[in-house]
């Protein structure tokens, strides 16, 4: 029997940059707010001396433990979905801060382009641009709108950087100057200048000095460590939610943190209110029932579709008719994404075991718009970088293509490369179609009996093309870098059901049309007027950027819709069939 | 008869340690094996860490595999995917077989954080998955912090722990097959001819593919050689050392600015801890 709470103003789902974010804010706005998140509780000690390479990147130590759940995956509507069972076929966070604990931090705005992605490629292109079948919408909200909601990330964060020369218009430098620059990004950004392009430095969470936030929390300088990526940083150095908002939030008594909290169902028996949530304490076994005012979904993509469908809220996708949108515009960056080229140096031998989440190069000119699709087959583009993540010795193992991966002639290589090799890839974007999409597994089922989310998603021609032309454009700027082998990477003939990275979206999209969309522009859902769903799941389709710093800003835009509601109630926006 | 079996032994061992690379200056002793994979390269070592090895020593016993016979083609097993030579000490210099034994015996081995449960499909398409190739770059924003390796999509109710038993007693299998003898018995490139046939696809296994269960070894020898010391490969981070690879520090913010390459001693967890 679910033991029934006091009522509070906002319940949130989820403690990443989404979750962090709003409780962060309603909570300085005085707000009852209490977030609850399945993982441990964890704060900066648990990742204070602990640079481990096996531990945290072959062992996944940060990531979700699957198995009580996860998810089932497939390309076609027509086969049986089968189950990513093990982490190394899957990256999603847990534990308090999510995924914005072990993120890489590198930080990009979507550019006025992808907001409004489908009139400017009619506007430029006309409408036979678009293939049939993608199903591509503008995001309800411009580039324009939203810049004040990067800014306040960016500030709250302390991002570290130089503006794009080739970016949209900003109204504040970044908060801190960029990282150092590395012998590799150097010859990275030479080269590209060389051809004419216009390189310039990520910009970055690893924060380039000490810094007060506007919140007042401190982060300190980047050591440059390398243990960043896939890791907590050691020194509170990376700009993460246990750093900022979290603890920002718990300034405030009116805030609550739960931990070991999974949320099962959002309490919901039709009409236009969500009455709270269903949670069960994995300590203990105890069920839960948390009602409030608002509640917020502000978990990962998977977590905030499959709680909406086990819920039954909202029209669910249904690809027969292409009728219906939860789930719909399942999209992410994944096998054929982030491909390019390899170099091997025979003469030049980096610092490689040192380096940051977020140090690099990178350059915008074949990124979204920003050059003429007329006489390519694809739309969209990506930025073109080089990153010094910093490598452990597990991963310095690197040999070309055409040598031998173990014996003696390996070892040789693998020794030889393992500070003598460097990779620019295309950070492409990809779009979404009608035919990729969640759902609930008929078939495999988590602790508690629920069925799992099914991710239906395959390539088309669109993304094997924009992949090849940034496979090509990398490879020219590792010739003129200097490298003796070259390694192009392979356009991978289908989606390979490796969940890498952890960038995948979509499913509650965000729009101006209650017919297409899930969410308003605040992220509110058109159905239930107290429910706001905040994350990557908002994303129409994926740019070709990484998404956290829009997944924030697109936070704080939701805070604000709360604020609001909280004040005036009602739908914040009017749906464009209304308007 | 006795005598016979004796040669016999003899010889396997002489080929164990040519095949192994370890033919300067062993101390065959009463427990040849244990031997070998522990005291022996005191030699090579530094002296004053001797302490340190001693106690090193006293975790090295099997506590995974059972059967002294799997261990052992583990071991040579792993020695072929690195081998002792110019380069540098070799997997079983380095510890990587009892890496591995203590890996597999814990949350790893279990699949305890992997999604377990039914159905398992065993068709077609999840075998010839697993025979794609693996070298591909597997891509996404962490392609460049990625082990190098791994199990492409797991679709089997074997855990790890129960696909190296299974693998390793069919590389004896095989190697039976192919070359009437056991694996450990085999003249190095006779081992490797047995590797390369689970590496091209060519082996199956029950419920499993070959190709599978050898991604799985060559992944796991390289963390073993590479992996921080305190797991129990990485012996005396010779690994790191022949990689020069210095190991978790608190800055590289002097080394990342610098244009030469900088060589440092490495320093393991336990010097960072402390
Ligand atoms: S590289 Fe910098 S930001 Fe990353 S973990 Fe190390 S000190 Fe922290």
């Amino acid at each position: 029997m679910a033991k029934k709470l006091d009522k509070v103003d906002v319940v949130v789902v989820g403690t990443g940059w989404a979750g962090g974010v709003i409780s962060a804010e309603l909570a300085k706005a005085g707000k009852k707010v209490v977030a609850l998140e399945r993982g441990d509780k964890k704060n900066i000690e648990d990742y204070t001396g602990v640079k481990d390479e096996l531990r945290f990147m072959n062992r996944y130590q940060m990531m979700q433990d699957l198995s009580h759940e996860t998810i089932t995956s497939r390309n076609t509507m027509d086969e049986q979905a089968l189950p990513v069972r093990t982490r190394d076929e899957m990256m999603a966070g847990t534990d308090t801060g999510g995924g914005g604990v072990h993120w890489a931090g590198a930080v990009y705005r979507y550019t006025p382009y992808d907001f409004e992605i489908y009139s400017k490629t009619v506007d430029r292109y006309g409408k036979d641009k678009i293939p049939a079948g993608m199903t591509i919408q503008d995001w309800g909200i411009t580039y324009d709108e939203m810049e004040k909601y990067y800014d306040r990330f960016e500030k709250t964060a302390g991002i570290s950087g130089e503006a794009d020369p080739l970016g949209p218009e900003r109204s504040n430098d970044y908060p801190n100057p960029p990282l150092k620059e590395s012998r590799p990004v150097r010859l990275f950004k030479d080269a590209a200048k060389e051809l004419g392009y216009h390189p310039y430095q990520v910009a970055s969470a690893n924060v380039s000095q000490q810094y007060e936030n506007p919140d007042g929390e401190t982060l300190n300088a980047c050591m440059y460590c390398a243990f960043c990526h896939y890791y907590g940083c050691d020194f509170g150095a990376k700009s993460d939610p246990l750093m900022t908002v979290i603890p920002t939030a718990q300034k405030h008594d009116n805030f609550e943190l739960r931990t070991q909290a999974y949320v099962r169902r959002v309490l919901y028996d039709g009409g236009n209110k969500a009455k709270g949530v269903m949670y069960v304490d994995t300590e203990t076994g105890q069920e839960f029932e948390q009602p409030a005012d608002v509640v917020v979904l502000a978990a990962f993509t998977f977590t905030n579709n499959r709680l909406l469908m086990l819920s039954e809220i909202g029209k669910p996708y249904n690809p027969e008719s292409r009728t219906g949108v939860i789930g719909k515009n399942f999209n992410g960056q994944m096998n054929i994404t982030f491909l390019g080229a390899r170099g091997f140096f025979k003469d030049k031998k980096f610092n490689l075991y040192g380096g940051a989440g977020a140090l690099g190069g990178t350059m915008s000119d074949f990124a979204a718009d920003n050059f003429d699709h007329s006489d390519v087959d694809f739309i969209n583009g990506g930025a073109i970088e080089l990153r010094q993540y910093g490598e452990g010795a597990i991963t310095s193992n690197r040999v070309p293509k055409d040598s031998p991966n173990w014996g003696s002639e390996f070892k040789k290589n693998a020794n030889f490369y393992a500070y003598r090799n460097l990779t620019t890839w295309y950070t492409s974007a990809i779009m979404s179609w009608w035919h990729n999409y969640m759902d609930l597994d008929p078939t495999y089922k988590d602790d508690f009996g629920d069925p799992l989310l099914r991710v239906t998603n395959k390539y088309t021609d669109q993304d094997r093309n924009i992949a090849k032309f940034g496979i090509d454009k990398c490879t020219e700027i590792m010739e003129k870098m200097g490298a003796d082998i070259i390694d192009k990477d392979e356009i991978p003939e289908e989606f390979d059901h490796i969940y890498q990275g952890g960038h995948y979206a979509g499913g509650v999209i965000m729009g101006d049309d209650p017919e297409t969309s899930a969410v308003n522009n605040y992220l509110q859902m058109w159905d239930v007027d107290n429910l706001f769903v905040v994350g990557g799941s908002a994303f129409p389709h994926f740019p070709g950027h990484h998404p956290t710093v829009t997944i924030g800003s697109l936070a704080y835009r939701a805070a604000e819709g709360i604020e609001k509601y909280l004040k005036n109630g009602g739908q914040l926006v009017k749906g464009k069939q209304e308007a | 008869m006795a005598d016979e079996n004796k040669e016999k032994t003899d010889e396997s061992r002489r080929r164990f340690i040519k095949n192994t690379g370890m033919v300067a200056g062993g101390v065959v002793g009463g427990s040849l094996f244990g031997g070998l994979l522990t005291s022996q390269f005191q030699d090579d070592s530094d002296t004053q860490t001797k302490n340190k090895e001693t106690t090193q020593s006293l975790q090295e016993a099997r506590t995974f595999f059972s059967r002294k016979e799997d261990f052992e083609t583990l071991a040579a097993a792993t020695e072929r995917i690195l081998p002792k030579d110019d380069e540098g000490p070799g997997a079983i210099e380095l510890g990587v077989p009892f890496f591995i034994d203590k890996q597999l015996s814990g949350s790893w081995g279990t699949n305890a954080k992997a999604y377990m449960k039914d159905p398992f499909y065993q068709n077609r398409q999840t075998q010839e998955y697993q025979h794609k190739d693996t070298q591909q770059n597997k891509s996404g924003p962490n392609t460049s912090t990625q082990a190098p390796s791994r199990t492409p999509r797991y679709q089997t109710r074997l855990n790890r722990g129960d696909i190296y038993i299974q693998g390793l007693r069919r590389m004896n299998e095989v190697s039976q097959k192919k070359f009437d003898n056991k694996f450990t018995d085999l003249e190095a490139d006779q081992q490797d001819e047995v590797l390369q046939a689970f590496d091209n696809g060519e082996i199956n296994m029950k419920g499993v593919a070959g190709i599978t269960f050898f991604n799985l070894l060559r992944q796991m020898t390289l963390e073993g050689a590479f992996s921080d010391p305190v797991y129990g490969g990485n012996r005396n981070m010779m690994g790191w050392k022949m990689k020069e690879y210095p190991g978790p520090r608190m800055s590289y913010t002097k080394q990342v600015t610098s244009d030469e390459f900088v060589k440092m001693e490495p320093k393991s967890l336990r010097d960072y801890q402390s």
